[in-house]
């Protein structure tokens, strides 16, 4: 391993130091000072954020062929510890009066961003679910954490079984690949594809398995079963991070996989894939319109997100990769910030996450309520907002490319969507409020809020630089 | 940069609400005065550097705003949008005054909302960039929704979600629209897409199918705004539920958006599918003239009938659009602006005794223009003007629009002839009811006439209204130039062989 390499994964392998640091502080600072595992999660998740700008050189790959170190790399490598850190900043509190004691919590939700990055930066299968299995691993262990609570349980007992199950499928469909192929790696497989006037039945079933794979990891219908239990059941903090950091990582491997390295049998999946967009913006809108609880709402419509975006994959052009990875951004610090207000909310009372418990909040705390307008409008897809111009440019790819019932689907599913994005800002603004209204507001929390509502509008006004950083970024 | 500054002044102010203190009240009414007085005054002077006679866009300016799509910051104003911009920085004014007591409530809010809602109607109208345009249409969504929402009635919260998804529902189509023509239209500059609105109308040769489904796209956002029978439903909701000012704007220039969108996207670019599409928007139109005068006759709520009468005045607008001449097309601009102005000032009319009762049931009242006498005055005269009493704007209006139609389809113009009886039924005998007779209620005996604060906002209307009643011509020669362009691309050979409809 050459200085290149070395530095070309300096990122990552920051994060694993601060995950053994984070451990140890914990142990070191024991009861005392309960936040000490935090700063230094933060602080190490800053710094490989950072750190993930740093090009060390020109080459485009790393590690002999098996490491990525494109545009594509650095800048979800940036938002996994973007994710990381509001994350963490969110969870003191939260666990606080959750009454969850857990040391290992912060090193968990550090690994998990490790898995993250190895899956956005692999550049072969193999790889790829080495990083799949680090986060998939971490995960199992966070959702389950409320031990005490059954629904916790239940959320961590099902995304262990059918996370497994999926892995396998995942697993299986690489095996038939190499059977097929002959090699693991993105780049091989492209070729051979290319270059091969047919595709044999044992790559297509392997094509086939991986779809399966995916599509049970991103919960598009009909694998989506789990994921609103998990959701629901795994503490809100976990919540946010699986919704938007796992979800991003598993749709880097899609844009790899099934964008770039099997681009070329694009006519024997695009159909499924197409299937699976329409179907799982449809039933994920249709489902969170009939929630009662927000949090469960949130989860059913990130459902629908995953449709839209998998409509991008559909289109499959570089402009489209670029369009997904915009929305990835935008929807990261939307959902992120929606579920802060969420977990702020929800120490009151009975602390549920019905509608009714939103009731007048807005009013109450201006701050909460105003940067959570923002997060519903920019979810619903109002100008001048991230998630607007988010949506735009991946239903105006889709249009050019020829996909116009696909994005007009899309587009009627968003204004279904209106309707429960709505109840939430018309539950915080347009009705009194009862009961016990005091909410705790750390600063770094009100901090985060504002800081991601504020760019999600900059992003939405001024969307052209990262418009042209990302078309700079899809390999 | 006249226009920018229009739309900036109201969007500067409102985040500048923000940051007034929330216990000075006074603090925020007087401020948001000052600033839609502001808009207003520079929109008048959009107005004086109009150059009459010319019919293409004016004022124009051009910026790049996201050039990795062609999106450009690109405005003008022809004969066609200088008056709505007109009425909506007047309206604004006059919304802020008649709700400078009846809002006590939140007020910050309140006008941080409204005044976005200006910036967002006055950018709809100046747009010439199909990017903008959207976003325009988009944003204002929102104060609407809020203003609805939180100071409305009792079904606030129906009516504003309501409002929000019948729009939303029309314009993510459109938005399918809008990305069809960017794809298929080219800056011969730069060789790559672009949102420019001029470019687009330039370069809008589509197959006839393709402008079937085009036309269809955008005209649904627009018909659901206008709002066209059977899309109507969210318009008594919304209006009934909207606190006074909400319903003068959502009435004055909201449903404008609509009208405004047929004359600018449909008819121009896809004039072939116009073609077509006239006898079933007409028809429509002649349904909701009708159907909107008879259900708004056996209204029981003043204001719900008031909201009845817009979806009939609307009919008449979006039949004279149709008629597809020059005096249909003329008369339904004029009555766009007109019905802005009297439905404008019937909403205030009936928020004032609201505010007195705090009921509008026609039953609940009876013989008031005794105990409110200069109120039964101002009532009755905008009532006329309403209906289109000569030497009031209305009258010119609808005649425009009724020898447009009588041109181009005699049915059409007796249907719609019908239509202008009824209206006087239903607000003569709203009107009789109310303002006639004994009074029954004893609570009506004390009531206060209007007083020289609340009557100041319909006193500029009705001045305005019968300005335009008795001299029309400065709205006229402005709109006709832009307008007959419009037209001109009917004449155009390629159309010429469907010519036949026409007269």
């Amino acid at each position: 391993m050459g200085m290149q390499d070395f530095l070309g994964v300096l990122p990552e392998l920051v994060v694993v130091v601060t995950a053994l640091l984070a451990i140890l502080t914990d142990i070191a600072a024991k009861e005392r000072n309960a936040s000490a595992a935090k700063n230094v999660t933060v602080l190490g998740l800053a710094v490989a954020g950072g750190l993930a700008f740093v090009s060390p050189g020109d080459s485009k790959m790393l590690m002999s062929g098996q490491v990525f170190n494109d545009g594509l790399t650095e800048w979800f490598r940036a938002l996994f510890a973007f994710v990381g850190i509001v994350t963490a900043i969110y969870s003191p509190l939260y666990m606080k009066f959750r009454n969850i004691r857990l040391g290992e919590y912060y090193s968990l939700l550090t690994m998990c961003v490790f898995g993250m990055m190895v899956m956005a930066s692999a550049a072969s299968l193999l790889l790829f679910f080495v990083g799949l299995e680090t986060m998939s691993i971490c995960l199992y262990v966070l959702v389950g954490l409320r031990r005490n609570d059954p629904a916790s349980i239940e959320g961590g007992m099902k995304y262990l079984v059918l996370g497994a199950f999926s892995s396998a499928f995942l697993l299986y469909g690489m095996a038939l690949i190499y059977g097929g192929v002959g090699s693991l790696d993105y780049a091989v497989i492209s070729q051979t594809l290319r270059e091969s006037s047919s595709i044999g039945p044992m790559t297509i079933s392997g094509i086939a398995l991986l779809l399966v794979g995916f599509a049970f990891k991103i919960s598009a219908v009909p694998f989506h079963f789990w994921s609103p239990d998990v959701y629901e059941g795994a503490p809100t903090t976990i919540t946010a991070l699986m919704s938007t950091g796992a979800k991003a990582a598993a749709f880097v491997g899609l844009i790899r996989v099934f964008g770039q390295a099997l681009a070329a049998s694009s006519e024997h999946w695009v159909m499924a894939l197409s299937i699976l967009s329409a179907l799982t913006m449809t039933v994920g809108n249709v489902v969170a319109l009939k929630q009662t609880s927000v949090k469960r709402m949130l989860a059913y419509s990130s459902i629908a997100h995953a449709g839209y975006m998998l409509l991008a994959i559909v289109t499959g052009t570089r402009e489209s990769f670029a369009a997904a990875s915009f929305y990835l951004i935008g929807y990261a610090l939307m959902n992120l910030g929606a579920f802060g207000v969420l977990m702020l909310l929800n120490q009151r009372g009975k602390g549920d996450y019905s509608f009714d418990a939103l009731r007048g909040m807005g009013t109450i705390h201006p701050v909460l309520g105003l940067t959570m307008t923002v997060f519903m409008l920019s979810l619903i897809g109002i100008p001048p907002t991230a998630g607007f111009f988010g949506k735009l440019y991946v239903f105006s790819e889709a249009i050019k490319e020829g996909h116009l019932t696909l994005a007009i689907i899309g587009l009627l599913n968003s204004a279904v969507g209106a309707y429960y994005y709505l109840r939430v800002i018309s539950s915080l603004y347009m009705a009194k409020p009862e009961g016990d209204v005091a909410v705790l507001q750390p600063m770094s929390y009100k901090f985060a809020l504002v800081v991601s509502a504020l760019l999600i509008v900059m992003l939405g006004m001024f969307p052209d630089q990262l418009v042209q950083a990302m078309l700079a970024a899809i390999p | 940069m006249l226009l920018t500054l229009c739309i900036a002044v109201p969007a500067v102010a409102a985040l500048l609400v923000l940051f007034l203190p929330r216990t000075a009240p006074g603090l925020i009414r007087w401020f948001s005065l000052g600033a839609s007085l502001l808009a207003f005054a520079v929109s008048l002077v959009v107005y004086a550097n109009f150059q009459v006679g010319e019919a293409s866009f004016q004022m124009v300016e051009k910026m790049q705003w996201i050039p990795s799509i062609g999106a450009e910051w690109h405005l003008g104003v022809d004969g066609i949008s200088l008056f709505l911009i007109m009425l909506t920085t007047l309206l604004t004014v006059l919304c802020i005054l008649s709700s400078w007591n009846s809002i006590n409530e939140r007020v910050q809010e309140y006008h941080f909302f409204f005044l976005l809602l200006e910036a967002g109607m006055v950018g709809v109208f100046a747009a010439l960039d199909l990017f903008v345009f959207y976003v325009m249409w988009e944003v204002m969504l929102v104060p609407m929704f809020f203003l609805i929402g939180v100071w409305g009635g009792q079904r606030r919260l129906y009516a504003t979600i309501k409002f929000f998804l019948f729009t939303m529902a029309g314009s993510v189509l459109m938005l399918a629209g809008v990305l069809y023509v960017y794809f298929h239209t080219l800056d011969p500059e730069t060789g790559k897409h672009t949102f420019d609105l001029l470019m687009a109308t330039d370069q809008s040769k589509y197959a006839l199918d393709v402008q079937r489904w085009l036309f269809l796209a955008f005209g649904l956002a627009f018909a659901i705004k206008v709002p066209l029978f059977p899309l109507h439903t969210w318009l008594p909701d919304a209006h009934t539920e909207a606190p006074t000012a909400g319903s003068v704007i959502l009435a004055g220039v909201l449903l404008k958006m609509g009208t405004y969108g047929f004359l600018r996207f449909c008819l121009p670019m896809f004039p072939q599918a116009t073609l077509e599409f006239v006898p079933w928007i007409s028809w429509l139109a002649l349904i909701g003239i009708t159907y909107g005068a008879m259900v708004a006759m056996v209204q029981k709520d003043m204001k719900k009938l008031v909201a009845y009468s817009s979806v009939a005045h609307l009919g008449f607008v979006m039949l004279g659009t149709f008629a597809l001449n020059e005096q249909g097309l003329t008369g339904s601009l004029l009555q766009q602006i007109n019905h802005g102005i009297s439905t404008g000032a019937l909403f205030m009319l009936v928020g004032v005794i609201y505010e007195r009762r705090h009921t509008r049931m026609i039953a609940d009242y009876g013989g008031i223009a005794k105990v409110m006498p200069v109120f039964a005055v101002l009532f009755l005269i905008v009532a006329l003007s309403s209906i289109g009493l000569p030497t009031t704007n209305g009258f010119v209006g609808e005649f425009l629009i009724l020898l447009g139609t009588f041109a181009s389809n005699t049915l059409y113009g007796v249907i719609a002839t019908s239509g202008v009886i009824l209206a006087a039924v239903y607000l003569l005998w709203m009107y009789q009811r109310v303002f006639y007779g004994k009074i029954v209620h004893d609570e009506n005996q004390k009531l206060k006439d209007i007083t020289a604060f609340e009557a100041l906002p319909i006193l500029v209307l009705i001045v305005l209204a019968i300005w335009i009643g008795v001299y029309p011509d400065p709205l006229l020669v402005r709109m006709e130039p832009s307008l007959q362009l419009i037209l001109d691309r009917f004449q155009q050979g390629e159309f010429s062989h469907l010519m036949g409809v026409l007269p």
